[in-house]
């Protein structure tokens, strides 16, 4: 941690950046974001294995963006969402000096090339916990799977933290939030917990990138994310192709090929 | 049988076919032109890509998808087109109504 406070503190006083983002001491063993924005605020800066936050979702809000150039200490779920949210142009490149801490050391990357290649030095591993939820919902007949998400998301009361949390879902305007013409109830009865979570999934096929922040966002615990990272190994096995892994990546819902193959369209 | 028409099938928003299901439909068939046939070029190309997406979160969600049929009928077809639409009513009608879906469009309103 001390070399990234050393270079963070170079970087701000240089006045190569505005402000550093990373994470600070939350209550009790959590951690919080934490935006120094003077050198001395960077000494609370912290690094362990209670960083799982994807910081990613701050530095496309206008507040942040208005500061100027930001350094964001960044995990790897961190450098995907900050490639594909270049690859989406939300991000301009070389807004923003990404410190990589994935290998203990600190690499700076500071634009998207430099972010693909660092990024294609390691293969994308889901970890084994979901792995193995989705391989359960897998084996899990449709009437099961029904009843199963039927009774998670009886709990939803649609306080949309996992809209709010994710760093892709950054639309000013969101469907959820229209109500001329109104696609999904508003209210958290059934079928408006089902329409959103549909939709929602829908909206991040092609574009999650798995950091399951979605999941740990939720105050009664729905394993929302099984849903989104579900449709990105999708979109993966259908398409071949992943979001935050390229500089350049066309959207796989807005794109195809004439040899897209299906089995179910008589 | 309520028909919806749209343009193309790239039209098709599977918001669509999930308000048809909320409205109390038992069944759902999403038609349009055959792939290379598009009038606007490559509609169905998009479509058939978002099918593929949206098929699969269906199931992941546990919907039955018996109930939701796919197809390529051209604007030429009719025979083909009445052959379909009979085919699959008759298999709705012996499907029933889809009680686990209106059970949740109760669910929670007092």
């Amino acid at each position: 941690m001390e070399a990234v406070i050393q270079r963070a503190k170079e970087l701000l006083e240089q006045g190569e950046v505005k402000a550093v983002l990373g994470y600070a001491k939350g209550t009790g063993s959590a951690r919080r974001p934490h935006f120094a924005r003077q050198a001395g605020q960077l000494d609370k800066l912290v690094m362990d294995e209670a960083c799982v936050q994807n910081l990613a979702v701050y530095v496309t809000k206008h507040e942040v963006k208005k500061l100027g150039k930001v350094a964001v200490v960044a995990l790897p779920v961190t450098q995907r969402a900050i490639l594909q949210l270049m690859a989406e142009r939300q991000l301009r490149d070389g807004s923003l000096a990404i410190l990589a801490v994935d290998d203990g050391a600190v690499k700076e990357l500071d634009s998207a090339s430099a972010l693909e290649e660092h990024l294609a030095l390691k293969a994308q591993v889901l970890n084994a916990k979901d792995k193995a939820s989705l391989a359960d919902l897998e084996a899990m007949d449709q009437g099961q799977r029904w009843a199963y998400w039927q009774k998670e998301l009886s709990r939803c009361m649609k306080c949309y933290a996992c809209r709010n949390t994710c760093p892709m879902c950054y639309c000013d305007h969101c469907t959820m939030d229209c109500n001329r013409p109104q696609w999904v109830p508003v209210a958290s009865h059934g079928i408006g917990n089902l329409e959103y979570h549909m939709v929602r999934t829908m909206h991040l096929a092609g574009r999650c990138v798995e950091c399951g922040d979605c999941g740990r966002a939720c105050p009664v615990g729905i394993p929302v994310h099984l849903l989104t990272i579900g449709a990105e190994e999708t979109v993966h096995e259908l398409f071949g192709q992943r979001a935050g892994h390229k500089a350049k990546l066309d959207y796989a819902l807005s794109t195809f090929k004439t040899d897209d193959k299906e089995s179910f369209i008589r | 049988m309520r028909v919806l028409r749209v343009p193309c099938t790239g039209r098709i928003d599977y918001m669509m076919v999930l308000k048809a299901l909320h409205k109390g439909a038992d069944g759902v068939i999403v038609s349009g032109c055959h792939p290379n046939d598009c009038h606007y070029t490559s509609g169905n190309y998009h479509a058939r890509r978002r099918w593929m997406v949206f098929k699969k979160m269906m199931e992941v969600m546990g919907v039955d998808m018996r109930r939701i049929t796919f197809s390529w009928v051209s604007a030429a077809e009719g025979a083909r087109w009445a052959q379909l639409v009979n085919e699959v009513t008759d298999q709705v009608r012996a499907l029933g109504p889809y009680t686990e879906f209106r059970q949740v469009i109760g669910a929670g309103i007092e």
